[in-house]
């Protein structure tokens, strides 16, 4: 795996945050190299287990739980729908379809384990996230790091045109 | 608060009192450390540093401030669970991975006034005796990490992090630390396990408790975001005075946010108690959308149980047992545990008579079910079980017998989990079937127990059928 230079100062600076045990540095690891390559591939969890002195089951066991880091390439613009209950008594359901017509994407084949449908361009991809904490100015999405709120359905394209 | 101007369409409610929101949406305010010493930033770290530490714990047990992140557990006295001849080093982390439903303040405080939180971050450690502290940000915080990471950076440039503090002789650090996507990280020692790396998977209690035995072993604090910025504030008005805010009990301001069927969600903060549900709705927050009637709300985050529009309930009033309303409810800790539910994180979420219980109850089995982690069974299974059956109520495929086996299902996990999700997934469906049982069992069918429901089922009634199906 080539870890550019910039990035394994990153790497290394974020270790040394947890002089106590290297180990508490995996989430961390793991959102640069997310931030970087887009996703943690296999490769990646070898890396950060050989980084950080671990077994690569400890690492993969990890990266499976937690919903914030994804096994397959996003797209460009990766965005997360709240699907939680004050977004979607807001309309959070009705933003999803509309998002997913207008940037061309196909959910249909989404599962628990594979949540992110991408589009056929691979400018954008999609999922639901479980409650961003804007609960009273719904519908509201995250787009790569970019927070929005009030997002109504009618708003999804202006939403896309915003990251063209 | 008479000098300080707010941003055109986001000035606060008469009825609010800002201490923790003071800087928030408000004009010509920024997160850098200038702007925030020109207005007393800091200073009472300075304060602070010269006092003993136990003398800061004694004002924050004073002043009666409960914590605000769900439990409301009072948060000097959970300082003071650290054992007295510890021998180990000791950990603070301030909690902010704001991830219950209804609940938007602590995003606020991150993303437009990261000092108050260090300084009261500053103040609690050197109270505990912590040198080295975490503030574990939810990952869907993109921005306030690197806000946070900024002012802790500036912070240490000014001298109020790092070695000898304004030359105190008192050591901090403080790292920001990113989680990942995950509810159950709110849980303190769940979030524990995910600061060592590990899957989140929270920890029985005893011998867990976190002021013993926690971050590596040692003892550890763990504090919501907004309860940690109070310290500041207690400091600064001494713990009796501030304790005369609020009522007694539940002293001090806290944030309440409203979200749902209301004219103006929206987050505000209030003394604590001296508002009641009605005030907050009708006058706080505008009154609900034109022509609606209140129908339910859940006062602290969704998994608090429900209240009904209609419900009495009896409290205690001094000596005497009223008969209250839901709309005379005070916004307390105490009296929302009273009236059987609870005040947990603030978050207020308003339904009104446009909305589906059966909906709501679903919409909330999902989150549950998405975010138990899978260490215990009950939980694991139950809160996936309750989220297929009100899926089916939904689908139009439910039975009247649903509605009681989710009941059946909830009181099953109520109790028997390592941590309080199990209470926190099953509760909004004890409370839902109990308040709204007819509604649901409406949107079941009788004739839907006989009918296949599934492809194989439907493949075996062809079969057997006597005449051939077109």
């Amino acid at each position: 795996m080539d870890i550019p230079a910039e990035l394994e100062t990153k790497i290394n600076e974020a270790i040394s945050h947890y002089p106590v045990s290297k180990r508490s540095a995996v989430l961390p690891v793991l959102h640069l190299l997310q931030h970087h390559f887009g996703f943690v591939s296999g490769d990646g969890v070898t890396y950060t287990a050989e980084k950080l002195g671990l077994e690569p089951i400890n690492v993969l066991e990890v990266v499976t739980f937690y919903p914030g880091f994804r096994q397959s390439a996003p797209g460009k613009y990766h965005i997360r729908v709240c699907r939680t209950l004050s977004c979607a008594m807001s309309g959070s359901h009705e933003l999803m379809e509309k998002l997913c017509s207008e940037a061309g994407i196909d959910r249909s084949t989404v599962t628990h384990h594979d949540p992110v449908a991408v589009s056929k361009d691979g400018k954008y991809s999609i999922e639901f996230a479980e409650c961003l904490a804007g609960c009273g100015f719904g519908p509201v999405c995250l787009v790569n790091d970019e927070f929005h709120e009030k997002v109504e359905p009618t708003k999804a394209k202006e939403l896309l045109d915003q990251y063209s | 608060m008479a000098d300080i101007k707010y941003l055109k369409g986001k000035e606060p409610h008469a009825r609010e009192k800002r201490l923790i929101f003071r800087n928030v949406d408000r004009e010509g305010w920024d997160t850098s450390i200038d702007r925030c010493l020109k207005e007393g930033g800091y200073e009472q770290t300075k304060k602070a540093l010269k006092m003993e530490p136990q003398a800061v714990t004694n004002e924050v047990k004073g002043s009666g401030l409960r914590g605000r992140g769900g439990a409301g557990f009072p948060t000097g006295v959970k300082w003071g669970f650290i054992p007295p001849k510890n021998t180990k080093p000791v950990y603070l982390i301030c909690n902010a991975d704001e991830s219950e439903p209804g609940t938007f303040k602590d995003r606020y405080i991150l993303h437009q006034d990261p000092h108050q939180l260090i300084e009261g971050m500053i103040i609690s450690c050197f109270a505990v005796g912590a040198h080295l502290a975490y503030i574990y940000v939810r990952e869907e915080f993109p921005k306030a990490a690197q806000i946070l990471e900024k002012a802790i950076a500036e912070a240490h440039e000014k001298g109020f992090l790092g070695k000898d503090i304004q030359g105190s002789g008192f050591d901090l650090e403080i790292y920001v630390h990113r989680g990942a996507g995950a509810y159950i990280c709110g849980e303190e020692t769940g979030l524990i396990e995910s600061l060592e790396g590990k899957r989140p998977y929270p920890r029985i209690k005893p011998p867990y408790f976190p002021a013993a035995l926690g971050l590596y072993m040692s003892p550890t604090i763990v504090n919501n975001v907004e309860t940690l910025c109070h310290v500041k504030h207690i400091l600064e008005m001494g713990g009796e005075e501030y304790a005369k805010l609020g009522t007694p009990r539940n002293t001090g301001t806290r944030i309440l946010c409203v979200s749902g069927d209301v004219q103006k969600p929206g987050y505000y903060e209030v003394e604590v108690g001296k508002l009641t549900f009605g005030e907050l709705l009708n006058d706080v927050c505008g009154g609900l959308l034109p022509g609606r009637k209140l129908k339910a709300v859940i006062p602290g985050g969704s998994s608090a149980k429900v209240l009904r529009a209609d419900e009495r309930f009896k409290i205690k009033k001094g000596d005497d047992e009223v008969e209250i309303g839901v709309e005379d409810i005070p916004m307390d800790f105490d009296t929302l545990m009273a009236c059987g539910s609870m005040a947990g994180s603030g978050g207020v979420i308003v339904m009104d008579d446009s909305r589906s219980m059966s909906w709501v109850l679903n919409n909330i089995n999902n989150f549950y079910a998405h975010e138990s982690c899978g260490q215990c069974t009950p939980c694991r299974e139950g809160s996936l079980w309750m989220k297929k059956i009100t899926d089916r109520i939904e689908a139009g495929a439910g039975m009247p017998s649903d509605v009681d086996t989710l009941a059946s299902v909830a009181k099953n996990i109520d109790g028997r989990t390592i941590c309080a999700f199990g209470e926190a997934s099953s509760w909004p469906t004890s409370s839902f079937v109990a308040k709204f049982r007819d509604e649901l069992v409406a949107a079941t069918d009788e004739g839907n127990a006989t009918k296949p429901s599934n492809k194989e089922q439907v493949a075996q009634q062809r079969y057997l059928a006597e005449e051939p199906v077109a």
